[in-house]
């Protein structure tokens, strides 16, 4: 079921079988990238842009996102005059609601990809095709809800 | 015999599980949730006050925070072990990870029994 597992074994079954490639494999690691190469020269197919992206949502939900949101709920919350001030002020700078709109799409995108993995977890939709298709819905799908939502916050 | 790294994983399925499990949790209290606040909002101050005094909601939300935080401890863990690789720092990062993370939820519970 973890997927590194399968990796493993079939590594250990290729170096049995061929001892001089994995002796030139060898060599070669570990291999360090630089930025550049890792963000202009890898070209990810869809699964692993919704991959990373699902790892950089759930940074930035984590650090400084929760912060924010929890911060917002407790000032909306401690007493009337925080809520109108969060609800009519705070709130209405532009920066706060691109804040917010980051925050619409980290968390779209955390929870679309994330039931996409669940799924794949229990090896529904795990073709190549399906697995394709089911990415660029998730991709497609939390843009959507991003510009849903962030219509309704304007 | 694994090489075993004491700021590495525990070596087993219960970390990969829980995430999944909590994962769940948050997902069906966003369902539940959104769905209150598109059919019951917007909200005034005394009917949002309201929401979150109620025993269920409170109880719910932290169950969601307590998710969240073992949630993201094992996803942070992941990060740190993938992109850090000196184990006195990945150390300290994965500290200040669950100080953060125990702040979350210590504030969380303070917001919600005030």
């Amino acid at each position: 079921m973890v997927p590194q597992l399968g990796g493993v074994i079939a590594l250990q079954r290729y170096n049995y079988k061929t001892p001089m490639a994995n002796a030139a494999l060898k060599r070669r690691r570990p291999k360090y990238l630089s930025l550049a190469a890792l963000l202009f020269q890898i070209r990810l197919p869809l699964p692993g842009k919704v991959s990373i992206l699902h790892r950089i949502s759930g940074a930035l939900l984590v650090f400084p996102l929760a912060a924010w949101l929890l911060y917002l709920l407790d000032q909306s919350l401690v007493s009337e005059e925080g809520f109108n001030h969060i609800r009519d002020h705070y709130l209405q700078s532009p920066l706060a609601k691109a804040g917010l709109l980051v925050f619409i799409w980290a968390y779209c995108h955390h929870f679309c990809a994330g039931i996409r993995f669940l799924l794949l977890d229990i090896n529904q939709g795990i073709e190549l095709q399906a697995a394709r298709a089911s990415a660029a819905l998730v991709l497609v799908a939390s843009l959507a809800l991003t510009a849903y939502f962030g219509y309704r916050l304007w | 015999m694994v090489n075993r790294v004491i700021v590495g994983a525990h070596y087993g399925m219960g970390s990969w599980l829980a995430q999944r499990v909590t994962a769940v949790i948050m997902a069906v209290y966003t369902l539940v949730l959104g769905f209150v606040l598109i059919e019951e909002g917007p909200f005034d101050y005394a009917e949002w006050q309201e929401l979150f005094a109620g025993g269920w909601m409170r109880v719910a939300t932290l169950l969601f925070a307590a998710s969240l935080a073992w949630h993201a401890w094992v996803g942070m863990r992941d990060i740190w072990m993938d992109y850090v690789k000196p184990d006195a720092l990945r150390l300290a990062l994965q500290v200040l990870t669950v100080l953060l993370l125990a702040g979350y939820l210590g504030w969380a519970v303070q917001v919600l029994w005030r």
